[in-house]
């Protein structure tokens, strides 16, 4: 049963004790969320047997062509950015011509998971902690328990396929406006030709660069979903705790898709 | 069938249930009244692990709830149907679906007979043809009502009702109140009803209980009850206008 009981405890004493309490509710809340996590992981093979397949599908549906706007925006402009940017150093240089290696690489390893992580968190992932939010306060999961349906069977596991699948597609999707957006900003501003763009696009760019983004890009949905899920399975306090718990679990997804993202990296390239 | 050994329970330092202990027997309707926040729904939780006692503990027949986990926990529960006191409904599901949702993800029954049943269960709370209206879109007592051919619609052994005519209309209360008692008589279901309403706790318990900071101070049939000096219960009687069984045997019969 996913239903918890809130736990009480005397006041701290003193800074030190209320700190050490804090250190030890984040481990707590750390090891509740990943093994609600692995709960969900163990019913994805049940994704598509009959009494799941409607919310899996579901869940992919709004979460890919849903984000689908945001994503072209914020890749075209992306690539603009970074080619404007890189750009303006190369000139310097009088090296234009690499503007599309740089773009390249830039969007592959990190701008479009990183941006496309970002997006999710506070799209889907705040969406995700204020319904489940909801549905805590309102006793619709406690229902649900005490009826025998698995939360993290009937909500969560859908909602974990829906990003582990659709976070890496939207990621190459905007991959490609990136690089565009990158080619229109190279033959408006700096003067290279598509053709020059399009050859030094892949001179230094290598399988991996691509698929540290897809990789990436899936790290990102598992801490969107197990902050999320776990954020609104937990809410208490009516509509009050609601906002919390969607507040909570953007700032959490965010800081740890910025800090994770860079241990990923490091991992590939040191 | 469930028995309180000893239960307490409290929520920080407020004592909800002080060392409770009672038994409701198989096939009986228990009863609990009381005022609001006196630890009703409290109560009720525990029968079903939403809470567990601080101390105590709960038995579902031979089987202790308060310290079960994993299949054991699930198979006591499958033998619940319960009627949230918010009714509960998932609110992207239309009614039908609402009433469908434990059969269609705990049987492999075919999709035409949990229809079917469904039908019945919505035509036996008196909410035929509303199948298609989402839960946003009916009243409170429709929701309510729904949320109850839900708990019921599994044909459980015991059905835990938290407040299943409050906001109701004296009318369908009535109805309501009939339906629980049929449920028991035809089906031998035991049955746990919260309710503010000492007219239906009176017509439809075999046992009314009276839970008055964290102990049920009166614990007995109707006719008892009713008798009872307890200052509490006259209170509460006064404030509803019931003397003797006569006057509640009169309002059903209205
Ligand atoms: N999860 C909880 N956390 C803290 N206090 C609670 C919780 N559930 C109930 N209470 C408190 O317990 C008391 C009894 O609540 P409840 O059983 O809901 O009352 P009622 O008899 O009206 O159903 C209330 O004072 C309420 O504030
Ligand atoms: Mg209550």
């Amino acid at each position: 049963m996913i239903t918890r009981e809130q736990q009480y405890y005397d006041p701290p004493v003193n800074a030190v004790a209320a700190l050490g309490r804090g250190v030890i509710a984040a481990c707590q809340g750390t090891g509740q969320a990943l093994l609600m996590l692995l709960g969900a992981l163990a019913y994805v093979p049940q994704a598509f047997t009959p009494r799941n397949r409607a919310n899996v599908v579901t869940q992919l549906y709004t979460m890919g062509i849903k984000s689908l706007g945001v994503v072209t925006v914020v890749g075209l402009f992306t690539g603009m950015i970074l080619a404007v940017q890189m750009g303006l150093g190369l000139e310097l240089v009088k090296q234009e011509r690499y503007v599309s290696t740089l773009v390249c690489n830039g969007i592959l390893r990190e701008m479009s998971p990183f941006m496309t992580g970002l997006i999710l968190a506070a799209s889907v992932g705040s969406a995700i902690a204020a319904q489940l939010g909801t549905m805590t306060v309102s006793e619709e999961i406690a229902a649900l328990d005490v009826m025998g349906v698995s939360p993290l069977r009937y909500l969560m596991m859908p909602r974990l396929v829906g990003l582990v699948v659709m976070a890496p597609l939207l990621t190459i999707y905007m991959d490609v406006l990136g690089l565009l957006g990158g080619a229109i900003v190279a033959a408006t501003m700096l003067g290279v030709a598509p053709e020059t763009y399009y050859d030094g696009l892949f001179e230094f760019t290598y399988n991996k660069d691509f698929y540290v983004g897809l990789v990436k890009a899936v790290v990102f949905a598992l801490i969107i979903v197990s902050v999320s899920c776990y954020q609104g399975f937990r809410t208490q306090e009516g509509a009050v705790g609601v906002g919390r718990a969607t507040r909570r679990s953007v700032i959490v997804s965010f800081l740890l898709i910025l800090t994770l993202g860079y241990f990923v990296t490091r991992l590939w390239y040191s | 069938m469930i028995r309180f050994e000893h239960v307490t329970k409290r929520f920080g330092d407020k004592l909800v249930l002080d060392d409770v202990s009672c038994e409701i027997q198989a096939g009986e309707t228990f009863v609990i009244v009381g005022l609001s926040g006196a630890g009703k729904s409290v109560s009720i939780r525990h029968m079903v692990r939403l809470l567990t006692p601080e101390q105590g503990r709960v038995w579902v027949g031979d089987d202790c709830i308060s310290e079960a986990t994993g299949r054991p926990l699930e198979r006591i529960l499958a033998r619940f149907g319960v009627l949230f006191q918010g009714a509960a409904l998932l609110q992207w599901l239309n009614v039908e679906d609402n009433v469908c949702l434990p059969l269609r993800q705990k049987t492999r029954l075919p999709d035409a007979e949990i229809r079917q049943r469904a039908a019945d269960m919505l035509r036996l709370v008196g909410l035929e043809g509303v199948g298609d209206r989402m839960p946003a879109d009916i009243s409170g007592g429709m929701r309510k009502r729904v949320g109850l051919a839900r708990a019921i619609v599994t044909q459980p052994e015991i059905i835990l009702y938290d407040e299943p005519t409050s906001g109701l209309d004296p009318m369908i209360s009535r109805q309501i109140d009939l339906l629980i008692d049929d449920l028991r008589r035809r089906l031998g279901v035991t049955s746990v009803v919260v309710t503010h309403d000492l007219y239906s706790a009176l017509q439809i318990g075999s046992r009314v209980a009276m839970l008055h900071e964290g102990r049920f101070v009166v614990c007995a049939p109707p006719e008892e009850f009713i008798a009872s000096p307890h200052p509490v219960v006259r209170n509460f009687l006064r404030a509803q206008g019931i003397v003797t069984l006569q006057d509640v045997h009169q309002a059903f019969a209205k």
